[in-house]
Order: C-alpha cells, then sequence, then structure tokens
C-alpha cells in the first residue's frame, strides 16, 4: 500500500494456485463497501517471469459480478484470465487498484502552524474468498513520521514503512483491521469539476482548454492566516498548504495561457524540451485546507501529432485525463469539439465513462460541430491514458468559412455600389424630386460650361506664350500659326457653348444663375477680342519691324490693362459660379 | 476651379481624392485603435480601474437577463442593506452599446466573451470618434483641416487617457456621441434639412444616455444658437438660418422626449436648471423667427407699430414669468443645479460644500503641466486655429470658436472635463495646421513658379507687362485654394490695378512668404507633428494604460507584478459565504461586487453621503466602536488597502483624511483636528492616540513591524507610531502577498452569560461611549501637555 500522496495505490502480487477439481476462468476480487465506492482504478495484469525482469502483459478485463452464497456487504470484481487455469496449475497476478478520499485528516481542523495529520484504515489481511497460505503487507509512508500505527504480531516499523506479516495459512475472509495515522503534508489537491475542451481545428491545431475547480481537501485550516508567519517561515506556518502545481503538457504545446475568471494569473513558469512541456501554475493565493480556487488554463497542440488517419477516418489520440501530476478529480467532463461537418463518429475509451453529444456553435458555424462529451467520476493519474475518437470529415468543408467570408464581403461591396448607384426616390414624380433632378441637370451642365471655359482661357495663355516666343526668338511664323489655331480651337468652343446657354436659358432652375453665365460669356469674349486685337497689333508690329520693343509695348499698354482688367473680372465670375 | 483641367481629370481628381481620403480615414481609425492597445499589449486584456468594474457588471447582467430585466435591476449586492436601483440610475448607452455589439457578434456566432466586448469598446469607439472629428471639421473647415483634426483626435492623450483597451467607461463612448452630435449640428446648420435634424436628435439621444455630459450639448448648442440671432447672421442667410430653428424644434421637442426616456434623466429634462438654457433659447428663436415672419408680410411702418405693441406687452409677460421662475427655483436649496454642476458654475462650491466631490482626485482643476501632459503642443495650436476661424467666419465656424472657449473654461474647473477641451483642441489645432500648411505650401508653389518664369521675363524685357500678366494669371490660379483673405485682398486689388499694376504685383507678393522661410516653416511645423506623436505614444504606452488592477515595476531582475487586489478579491469570491457582506473604503466597491461578487456596504456610485459617513466613522474610530458600527451592518469582513510595505502611494492610510472628513461630516464626535498633530497628518510616534488608536491605523499595521523590526512604512517614510498591539474585535483572514490588500474579519461576539443579556447590550453601548470619551479625555490632556509645552 503506498499512502505517500493523497490517492492510495495498493498493488497486490498474487499468486494463484488452483488446487480444486475444476478449471477455473475467472478470479474474484471482493473489496468492502466503504472502499470499494472510493476505488477510482482497478487493473489486473499477469505478471511474467520472476524478480526484476518480470514484465506484465496487458490488463485483463474486469467487470463487476454478484456472485451467489457471498456476504453482500462486499463489492465483486471478476477478473477473466487469459486461459483456464486448470487443476494444480499456478498464476502470477498482479492487481492495481487506486482509491481516492480514503484518507481522512485527522484532526480535521488545524491551525496554520499545524501539520496535517491522515488516518488510514484497512486490514492487515488480504481480503479474499480464497484460502490464502502466505501473505505480508507494507505500507509505505510519505515521510518517516507516525502519530500511532495499530501493532499486531509480526510489525516492523522501519523508515517510512510499516511492515505487517508474513502471516501464514489465513482462511478466506479473514480481517484484521489496521489504523495508521501518520503525518503527510502533501497537498491534497482535488479538482471538483474539470472541464476540458479539446477543439481540433483542420487548419493545424488543438486547442486544449481545462476549467478547474480546485480545492484543497485535507485538514481545513481554523483561526487566522498570517502571511507574516507564512512569509517568514513557509514551510513551518504552512506545511500543509501547497502553492503550485505541476502540469505535464505534451511536447510542442504552444500559446499556452493561465486565468481565472478576473483575468491573468501572472505566477507560472514554462519548462519545455522536446519530450514534454512542463507548466507549473501557482494559484493566486497558497491554498490552505479547505480553500478553493478556480481557474482556467488552455494550449494548443500542433494538429499532426495527435490527428491520425485510418481507413478513410480520421481518429485523435489523445490523453484522457487531467494533465496535472496528483490531482484527484470528483467529475472530469472531457469535451471534445470537432469541425464542422464531421460524421460517423465513434469514441474508444479503455475504461467506462457515460458518453453524450452536443453540438457547439463556434466561429462562424451554420449548423454548428459535433461535441462528444464523456463524463467520468473519481479520475485519478492513472486514467491519464491514451483515448480514440473516430470520424470522418472531407478537407472540402475547410474552405466554407474563408469563402462564406469571401461572399459577405463581396455582397457587402455589391450593395455598396448598388446604393451608390441606384436611384431610392420613392415618389417619382414628386415636385421636389423633379427638381432635384433638374437642378442636377443645370449643374452638369455648368460644369460642362466652366470646363469650355478654362479650355478657352486655356487658349487665351497659349496666345500669349506665342507672343511671348516671338518677342523671345522674333519667328512671325509660328506666331501666326498659333493665332490661327487658336481662332479654330475658339470657335469650336463657342459652338459648344451655345446649346449649353440655351439649356440654361430654358431651365427655371438655372434662373439665379444664368444672369452670371451671361456675364461671364460677354466678358470672356470681350476678353477674346482685346486678346486678338493685341496679338494682332504686336505680330504686326514684328511684321513691319518699324520699332522696338518698347514701342510696342506702349502702343498695347492700353490694350493690356483692359485684358488683366477682363482677365480678373472672369476669373472672378468663374469663382463665384463655382460657389453656386 | 480655375486651374486650367477639363472636365474629366477634374473628375478623376475629385475620385482620387476621395480614395485617398477614405484610405486616410481608415487607417486613422486603424492607428486609434491599435494605440489604444498598449495597456492589452503590456499587461493583459482586463477591465481597468473601478468605475468600469461596475458597467462591466452591469453589461454581464444585461446580456444574461435581457434588457427588461436590467430597467428593473434592483442590485442587492451593493449599498447594504439599502441596496440600489441600478436600471434607474445608470446612464445605459455604454452598456446597452457593448451589449448590442456582443449580440452582434454572437448571432454570427463568433463566440467572443463579454469581457473581449467591453475591453474593446472603448478602442473601437475612439476611432468612430475621430472619424466623426473629421467630418465635424470638414464641415467647418474643409477636408484637409478634417483630415488633420482626425488624425490629432484619434492619439490625444486626454482621449486616451479615458479609452484604453479596458477602460470601460461612459466617456468612451460619450465622447464620439458629442462630436458626432456637434456634427450632425453643424450639418443640419449648413444644409437645413430636416433629415439631419432628425438624426441629430437621435444622436442626442445617444448622448443623453451615455453621459451627464450631456448637459454640455444642451447649453452649447442654445449659447450658439443664440450669439448667431444676436450677431444677426439670422436675417441675411435666411434659408440656411431656418435649420437651427428646425434644429431646436427637433431637439428640444424630440430630443427632450426622447431623453426623459432615460430613467436617470426621466423629468429632470424638463426639471433641473441645466435644461432651461435650451428652452429659454427655444422661445427665443420662435419670437425672432415670427418677427421675420411677420416683417415679411407687414408694411415697415406697420412693423414698427407692431414692435412697439409687441415688445411692451412681451416685456410685461416675460418679467412676470421670470419673476415666477426665479422663485421657484430659488426655492430649492442648490438652486436646482446638481451639486456636479454647481461646482463647475463655481469652482471652490464643492470644496466648501461636498467633501465626497471634493475627495475625487479627478474633480481637482488640473494643474499647467497637466495641460501640457494631456493636449501637449495642440495647446499652442488652438490660439492659431481660433484666429482661422475667424478668417472667414460662418455659422460652422463661431460654434467652434464658442466650442473650444467654453470647453477651456470646464476643463479649467475640472480635470475631468478636459475630455471635452481635448476634441475641440483637435478641431482648433487641425484648422491651424491644415491652414499654416495650405499657406506654406502653396507660397512654396508660388515660389518655384515664379523662378521657373523669372528668366523669361528678364530675356522679354520689352514684354515686361506680358511677364506681369503672368505672375498675376499663376496668382490667381493659386488663389482658388485659398480662402476668403486672399479674395478681399483681390477685391482690393481690382480698384488699385487701374491705377498702377506693379503695386499690385508688390501686393500680391507680400501674401506670399519667401521660400525659405516657408520651408523652414514647414520643417518645424513636421517637427512640431512629431514631437506630439512621440510624446502621444509616450503618453499612451507608458502613462496612461496601466490597468491599476494589476502593478508593475521594472527592476534590475526584470518585470516584477503585483496582483494583489486580484488576489484578495479571488481569495473573497472563492472562499467566503455567497452572502457574506464586505465592508471597505468606497473606492473599492465596484471592484468587490464585480471581482469577488460579494455585497458591499458602500460603493463608488456616492449617492448616499450618510451611508458612506457611516463606513468612514467606523475607519476613524477604535476598535470597539468600530466593531458595533459593522456588526449593526451585518458586515463579516473588513477590506483595507495598505501601501507601507512594498510602498503603493494610494493605499486608506493616505486617504484616510477623507473617511475623518467625510465621517465627520454627518457624525459630529468624529473631529478632523484629533487626527492631526498640530495641522499635520501623521503616523509615527508624533500621531495624535486618536489616530493610533482608529480602526484604519490598527488594521492597516496589525503586525507589521514584525515584516522589518521597526514598522518602517515605505509610502509615508517613517517608522510608524504604535508598533506593537493586539486585535481584539477583529482578526486576521487574509493578507495578499505583497501586503497591499488586508482583510479582517469581525470577530463573533463574545458568549453571553444567560440573563445578563439585555444588561450586557447597554453594558456595551456605556462601554463604547466611555471609550470614547475615555480617548477624547486622553486626547485633551496630551494636548494640554503640548501646550503647556
Amino acid at each position: 500500500i503506498d499512502l505517500s500522496s493523497q490517492v492510495v495505490r495498493t498493488v497486490v502480487s498474487l499468486k494463484v494456485e488452483n488446487n480444486g477439481p475444476d478449471s477455473a476462468s475467472e478470479i474474484l476480487l471482493p473489496f468492502p463497501e466503504h472502499v470499494a465506492k472510493n476505488l477510482a482504478f482497478l487493473e489486473a495484469s499477469v505478471s511474467e517471469g520472476k524478480g526484476k525482469t518480470k514484465g506484465s502483459s496487458d490488463s485483463l478485463p474486469i467487470k463487476v459480478v454478484n456472485p451467489e452464497g457471498m456476504p453482500a456487504t462486499l463489492s465483486w470484481y471478476s477478473v477473466a484470465l487469459p486461459k483456464e487455469l486448470g487443476k494444480g496449475g499456478n498464476l502470477n497476478l498482479e492487481v492495481k487498484a487506486v482509491y481516492s478520499h480514503i484518507l481522512r485528516p485527522f484532526p480535521e481542523k488545524i491551525t496554520q502552524a499545524d501539520i496535517q495529520l491522515v488516518a488510514f484504515q484497512d486490514g492487515a489481511h488480504y481480503l479474499s474468498p480464497y484460502a490464502v497460505k502466505v501473505q505480508s503487507l507494507t505500507v509505505k509512508l510519505p515521510e518517516p513520521k507516525v502519530e500511532s500505527y495499530t501493532k499486531l504480531g509480526n510489525t516492523k516499523f522501519s523508515g517510512s514503512e510499516i511492515k505487517y506479516g508474513p502471516y501464514e495459512n489465513l482462511p478466506p475472509f479473514s480481517y484484521s483491521p489496521i489504523v495508521v495515522h501518520y503525518v503527510s503534508n502533501n497537498p491534497f489537491a482535488v479538482a471538483r469539476n474539470l472541464v476540458r475542451e479539446i477543439e481540433i481545428s483542420h487548419w493545424g491545431n488543438v486547442q486544449i482548454t481545462e476549467n478547474y475547480d480546485l480545492v484543497h481537501a485535507g485538514a481545513e485550516i481554523k483561526g487566522e492566516f498570517s502571511r507574516l508567519d507564512y512569509q517568514t517561515r513557509p514551510h513551518v506556518r504552512g506545511a500543509s498548504a501547497f502553492r503550485n502545481l505541476l502540469a505535464k503538457l505534451p511536447p510542442r504545446a504552444h500559446s499556452i495561457y493561465y486565468r481565472d475568471e478576473i483575468g491573468n494569473i501572472s505566477t507560472s513558469n514554462v519548462y519545455s524540451d522536446s519530450a514534454k512541456t512542463l507548466l507549473e501554475i501557482e494559484p493566486r493565493y497558497p491554498m490552505f485546507g479547505g480553500w478553493r480556487t478556480a481557474f482556467t488554463i488552455g494550449y494548443g497542440l500542433p494538429l499532426r501529432d495527435f490527428l491520425f488517419q485510418s481507413e478513410g477516418k480520421r481518429f485523435l489520440n489523445i490523453s484522457f485525463g487531467c494533465p496535472m501530476s496528483d490531482v484527484v478529480v470528483e467529475n472530469l467532463t472531457v469535451k471534445i469539439v470537432l469541425p464542422e461537418g464531421s460524421n460517423d463518429i465513434s469514441v474508444s475509451v479503455p475504461f467506462p465513462v457515460k458518453q453524450s453529444q452536443e453540438t457547439k456553435f463556434s466561429h462562424l458555424d451554420m449548423v454548428g460541430r459535433p461535441v462528444i462529451v464523456l463524463e467520468k467520476i473519481n479520475s485519478v493519474p492513472e486514467h491519464n491514458q491514451y483515448f480514440q475518437v473516430y470520424y470522418r470529415f472531407s478537407n472540402i468543408s475547410l474552405l466554407t468559412e474563408p469563402l462564406m467570408l469571401i461572399f459577405g464581403f463581396f455582397l457587402f461591396f455589391v450593395a455598396c455600389v448598388i446604393y451608390t448607384h441606384a436611384d431610392l426616390t420613392i415618389s417619382k414624380s414628386s415636385a421636389s424630386y423633379l427638381a432635384k433632378l433638374q437642378w442636377d441637370e443645370v449643374q452638369s451642365t455648368i460644369q460642362q460650361f466652366q470646363s469650355i471655359m478654362n479650355r478657352s482661357l486655356i487658349v487665351h495663355d497659349k496666345l500669349e506664350a506665342s507672343l511671348r516666343d516671338l518677342s523671345r526668338t522674333g519667328d512671325v511664323q509660328a506666331c501666326k500659326a498659333a493665332r490661327k489655331a487658336a481662332d479654330t480651337l475658339l470657335k469650336e468652343l463657342a459652338k459648344e457653348v451655345k446649346p449649353l446657354l440655351s439649356f440654361l436659358q430654358s431651365s427655371s432652375q438655372a434662373a439665379q444663375i444664368f444672369p452670371k453665365v451671361e456675364e461671364l460669356v460677354a466678358k470672356e469674349r470681350e476678353l477674346q477680342e482685346k486678346l486678338m486685337l493685341k496679338h494682332s497689333t504686336v505680330v504686326d508690329a514684328y511684321e513691319k519691324k518699324s520699332s522696338g520693343g518698347r514701342d510696342i509695348e506702349n502702343r498695347v499698354a492700353s490694350v493690356q490693362q483692359k485684358i488683366t482688367l477682363l482677365r480678373q473680372e472672369v476669373d472672378d465670375l468663374l469663382e463665384i459660379i463655382d460657389e453656386i | 476651379m480655375s486651374a486650367p483641367e477639363t472636365l474629366q481629370s477634374t473628375a478623376l481628381r475629385h475620385a482620387f481624392g476621395n480614395v485617398l481620403s477614405f484610405f486616410i480615414l481608415l487607417l486613422i481609425g486603424v492607428l486609434a485603435f491599435s494605440i489604444r492597445l498598449f495597456s492589452v499589449i503590456k499587461y493583459e486584456s482586463v477591465i481597468h480601474e473601478f468605475d468600469p468594474y461596475f458597467n462591466y457588471r452591469v453589461t454581464q447582467f444585461l446580456i444574461k437577463n435581457g434588457v427588461y430585466d436590467f430597467w428593473n435591476w434592483f442590485d442587492d449586492r451593493t449599498w447594504y442593506p439599502l441596496g440600489r436601483v441600478i436600471g434607474g440610475t445608470v446612464y445605459p448607452g455604454l452598456t446597452l452599446t457593448a451589449g448590442a455589439l456582443w449580440r452582434i457578434f454572437h448571432s454570427l456566432n463568433i463566440p467572443l466573451s463579454v469581457e473581449t466586448v467591453c475591453v474593446f469598446t472603448a478602442p473601437i469607439f475612439s476611432a468612430f470618434a475621430s472619424w466623426a472629428a473629421y467630418l465635424l471639421t470638414k464641415e467647418v473647415k474643409g477636408t484637409g483641416a478634417g483630415l488633420t483634426a482626425a488624425v490629432l483626435l484619434s492619439m490625444v492623450p486626454s482621449y486616451i487617457s479615458r479609452s484604453v483597451a479596458g477602460s470601460y467607461d461612459n466617456e468612451a463612448v460619450a465622447i464620439f456621441a458629442l462630436i458626432f452630435t456637434f456634427y450632425l449640428y453643424i450639418k443640419t446648420l449648413n444644409t437645413g434639412s430636416l433629415f439631419y435634424a432628425t438624426l441629430n436628435a437621435i444622436a442626442y439621444f445617444y448622448m443623453v444616455c451615455s453621459w451627464g455630459g450631456y448637459t454640455f450639448i444642451i447649453n452649447l448648442i442654445p449659447m450658439h444658437v443664440l450669439l448667431c440671432i444676436v450677431t444677426g447672421r439670422y436675417s441675411p442667410r435666411l434659408y440656411i438660418a431656418y435649420a437651427p430653428l428646425y434644429l431646436r424644434k427637433m431637439q428640444v421637442v424630440l430630443g427632450t422626449l426622447l431623453a426623459s426616456l432615460v430613467p436617470v434623466v426621466g423629468f429632470n429634462a424638463v426639471m433641473t436648471s441645466e435644461h432651461f438654457a435650451s428652452f429659454l433659447v427655444f422661445i427665443i428663436i420662435h419670437v425672432v423667427a415670427l418677427v421675420y415672419y411677420i416683417k415679411g408680410i407687414l408694411t415697415p411702418q406697420m412693423f414698427k407699430v407692431a414692435v412697439t405693441l409687441v415688445v411692451s406687452v412681451g416685456l410685461i409677460v416675460c418679467c412676470a414669468a421670470l419673476a415666477v421662475l426665479i422663485a421657484l427655483v430659488a426655492s430649492s436649496p442648490t438652486k436646482g443645479w446638481s451639486g456636479r454642476s454647481l461646482s463647475l458654475l463655481d469652482p471652490t462650491y464643492a470644496s466648501k460644500y461636498i467633501p465626497i466631490i471634493a475627495s475625487v482626485s479627478e474633480h481637482q482643476p488640473p494643474t499647467w503641466p497637466s495641460y501640457f501632459m494631456d493636449i501637449n503642443v495642440l495647446a499652442f495650436l488652438v490660439p492659431a486655429g481660433i484666429i482661422a476661424c475667424f478668417m472667414p467666419l460662418s455659422d460652422a465656424s463661431t460654434f467652434a470658436v464658442l466650442y473650444i472657449v467654453t470647453s477651456v473654461y470646464f476643463s479649467g474647473v475640472m480635470v475631468r472635463l478636459m475630455l471635452v477641451l481635448a476634441p475641440a483642441a483637435c478641431i482648433m489645432s487641425g484648422i491651424a495646421l491644415s491652414e499654416a500648411f495650405d499657406v506654406f505650401t502653396r507660397s512654396i508653389k508660388f515660389q518655384l513658379l515664379g523662378a521657373t518664369q523669372s528668366p523669361q521675363v528678364n530675356k522679354a524685357g520689352d514684354t515686361n507687362s506680358v511677364a506681369k500678366n503672368d505672375v498675376v494669371k499663376t496668382e490667381i490660379s493659386e488663389d482658388t485654394l485659398k480662402e476668403r483673405p486672399s479674395r478681399k485682398n483681390k477685391k482690393k486689388e481690382k480698384e488699385v490695378i487701374e491705377k498702377a499694376s506693379l503695386v499690385s504685383r508688390i501686393e500680391k507678393r507680400l501674401l506670399v512668404l519667401p521660400l525659405e522661410a516657408s520651408l523652414i516653416a514647414i520643417l518645424l511645423l513636421v517637427l512640431l507633428g512629431a514631437f506630439y506623436v512621440v510624446h502621444c505614444v509616450w503618453a499612451a504606452a507608458e502613462a496612461y494604460s496601466a490597468p491599476s488592477i494589476v502593478l508593475t515595476t521594472r527592476s534590475n531582475n526584470g518585470l516584477h507584478v503585483f496582483d494583489d487586489f486580484r488576489e484578495a478579491y479571488a481569495w473573497l469570491s472563492h472562499n467566503t459565504e455567497v452572502d457574506d457582506k464586505v465592508a471597505s473604503w468606497w473606492d473599492y466597491g465596484y471592484q468587490t461586487t464585480a471581482m469577488a461578487n460579494r455585497t458591499v456596504i458602500v460603493d463608488n456610485n456616492t449617492w448616499n453621503n450618510t451611508h458612506i459617513a457611516t463606513v468612514g466613522t467606523a475607519m476613524s474610530s477604535p476598535e470597539k466602536a468600530a466593531w458595533e458600527i459593522f456588526n449593526s451592518l451585518d458586515v463579516k469582513y473588513v477590506l483595507v488597502v495598505f501601501g507601507g510595505f512594498v510602498g503603493y502611494p494610494s493605499d486608506d492610510i493616505n486617504k484616510f483624511l477623507w473617511m475623518v472628513r467625510i465621517g465627520g461630516g454627518v457624525f459630529p464626535h468624529i473631529k478632523e483636528p484629533d487626527y492631526l498633530r498640530d495641522g499635520q497628518y501623521r503616523i509615527d510616534s508624533q500621531a495624535t492616540p486618536t489616530m493610533l488608536n482608529s480602526l484604519m491605523y490598527k488594521l492597516s499595521y496589525y503586525r507589521f513591524v514584525e515584516t522589518d523590526g521597526r514598522g518602517f512604512d515605505r509610502v509615508r517614510n517613517t517608522e510608524i507610531g504604535k508598533k506593537y498591539f493586539k486585535l481584539t474585535h477583529f482578526e486576521e483572514v487574509f493578507t495578499t502577498h505583497h501586503w497591499m490588500v488586508r482583510l479582517y474579519k469581525l470577530k463573533p461576539p463574545r458568549n453571553r452569560i444567560r440573563g445578563k443579556t439585555k444588561k450586557s447590550k447597554s453594558d456595551l453601548a456605556h462601554l463604547c461611549r466611555r471609550e470614547e470619551k475615555k480617548s477624547i479625555k486622553f486626547m485633551d490632556l496630551f494636548t494640554l501637555v503640548v501646550n503647556h509645552r
């Protein structure tokens, strides 16, 4: 019996011999009622070989039985043997049983300074429906400190071990109770509830979220908790408390977080190597007896380490239990969230669990993701075995969500385009709507008009430029050519302006703006004339080569003044129109 | 547009400009959002400080129970034993916004937690706010100014301080609502559209829902309308001037109706003086509208007669109405104003009469450095912006000027209202910067163009006039970009130009700055902008992103985290009974209810001064009396925050004087001088015995001396006065890792001998009183001795 932690592990090595006439195919294992209800894990295997080289084969199937004629206060399990045991045949059997909540803290309440004492009850003799020839018992304690223990004949206490026996020739159902009362400052971390959610994403990630609801199930603290005492002598004044927990996560675990409902908990450490990732977490406060806490840890794992394919099916192979060492879980719920669109789901777990199915809606799901819910009561570290979930999933369904997003945005943009181009006016014949339409037309006409004006101004500029060229180079021909081009252009523009003007005149909406437009046209024409006048004067002067530049300037000066003035006015008018 | 361009290219340029500004706005939004994520990156995604925790809790309730339960929510986990009607006393805008966001996300099957939504609401809305600032400034002064203002607002430290990720507070959405309401107002003013007026009323309603600061809007807009009427802006632009009328109608009728739907405002919308101005202006604008209407239909003589008639009658009626109103208003003690508003009008009001308002640091007037810290270079740019607003004074720019002037005053009264100043400062600085850039770039462009043309001028020689014309022409083409000042100049020029064109040239040149000067000025402006950006990023990263429930210090061996508050709250929530009552100073009320889910006696809502005073009295009483008070309130645990161990300055000992002051305000046996030695607040050996015997002192320093042997307080930098003492009525149940939060449990009353119950009860009361007396006597003795010396 190993008492070194809060779970009690018993390993029974049986050498079974069939003395009866019939061959036996099974062996019955009885457990007393009070022990049986705390029995968390039971495993039997045949051990072969002898001494240290013995290797145990696969575990044998065990089932609950209710044999007749046996005391009902015992719970019975029967181990099916790999091969029938004939008369006189013998077999080495190893039965491993793990119990939780079987240790009772005594006294039940201690102060901060006290050490935690725990009582353990069992029988010194091996409880069996069969006669036992030779039997001995070893109780292993966490520390070599014992408050008291039942002394029977042949009891030895050495180091941290108590030895009972060997006893010989015990009849069936022989029982002699023993009580061991010893010091155990081990953490009694019990998770009342643990929900593990394993979410598979075929984009390459397995996300695991674990919600803990933890309690220190040891002796409860009474009286004051003094931080001072705890800080100055943590091992004396707070021996029964535990500070941290160690979780052994699979290798290549990434994006690990540790938080509770009010935020991140900053007291944690991660050590990783190629074989494992160690996560050392510290609850927000030291856990004394009876104190509770709740937190969540989460991490991501690479998909290729856990998801495999066989016979057209995919299967997830991942460990079942809580990754923390020495944590007993009262209610363990494992949820496996498969990707949307998975079907043909089956689960294989090496021990009995309650199984159900639900649906979860996560990121942009349409039909929801199938969730396998596995529930297990009283789970101990021994339950940390691999289990498999088989399902079918086609890779095309992977693309649904991105496509959906793309389509959604596409629709949004299309809607925008339609909105900007569509006319959403309800009543197409209402006065205000017609007025608006007309106004739009007027506006576009005015814009056209403006652009024509601007173009004619550009022509003016060109003329001026040609004059400048003339003064520099004296090339009269080029200047004349420019003049010609300008003339034709201006004529064209004047033609273009006419329909616009007539439209503006007819439109009632433009009544306000029309005078300005007319004025502008008139001014522009005047400007044009003056400019032409200037141009021809200058060109004439050059052609005649009669006088110097000063003379030309003098002749042009008066025209020039007018031109500047007109140009100014035209620009002002343009601006005014622009504003309207 | 006289710039020589064809229609098509203009359209293309427009489209290009639109797309460009759209992307700039998008980037501004991203900037506004991401600059506020420093708190998440440096700390974690967590709700900050005090009030956000309450809002978070309310949001949780809303999402869990729906809107109707939320309206009717009576919260029994706070203000024990009174409770609080949350639905009727909370501004629901923020909560409903976050709730709606959460619902939208969940309807799309995006499983965000309530906390995540709450944490990121503020950054999202600050992006909205900078877009709203763009719209508003665009209405005032054009696109360029709008974009500049939006950039400035997206990272103004003052607003960042209230809207970092996790700072889930009313202001975060209210500033957006404020700016957006103003934008819609200006838009209505500029367009006169009923559509925008309706939108404006809805935006105003949203603002009323979200923040008590809506009174700023309800007073600012009437002020502006009044200003418009007084300055005669009503008459010349009749069409647009009707817009405010529509608006007022819409706002007063619709807005007020909507506003009274919000329970927290309720009939206050028509009852209190804060809303009085809007109704007055509502009446005035109708009178003015009527006058203009009558003026339109009557002949001038008739009009004059009518005016005299109406004025004389109207004056009498008005006087009568005013008298009644004044009598009504004056009959109430606060003249119909709420305490906070009063302290706005009279900055000394709160410190005189309401210590509970004065005790909050954000209600103090700001210091000059805080202006520099919070709006930085904007403070220097604002005057330039105001000048720019006056250049062509429009309705919109008068509004902007009015906004900045009033908000400067308000920010001078309360630090908190710096938040209202920030958008105004951004808008003004945006205008100033954009105008400045406009002038400088234009003069550079002109100079460059002039430089290319001047050789021609020289060569031409004889065609001096032509060259001159050229100069004038380019000037004109550039002028189109200019605002009115240049146009005015131009008009002047028209007269001058006939006399001498040379003069005009010189005058034109005067408008343009020299090339070197403008280059240097642009460089300086860019530097100024860069300095602003650096400052803002620094402020966002270092100054304003601490969540204040987690503290960090950088030491030689890395980052050290002080997570004591959550340690204590987590302990409370997991290791005490659900119905246990926790007493603490009100600062920690919201956090305790939200994080520890335990009933508290007082919280940050501070609606009941007497209740807070009771807790203050208990904290400043000797142990026995305090136990009596707490026991009568059914308190099981007392929480104190103590910073002396690690040097955390905002702990309860530093707040203790406020407890005494507030407690003494209601219970006169607590006297502030008893806790002061010669007017000085001290906790060392010179401290008064009343101080050393107060519960706060004892709970803070219980067994503190044993940590270092002499009891050295690292906040006050002294050794504590009374070192060794025992607690008789309280026991320590939990102290956090750095001693920052200490939790004590009230010891159960001692067993009483049968038959003596009655007597012992009265005994207790006697004892309590006697002890008090004793201590006072002792005090007197002590002071006597001191005086004698």
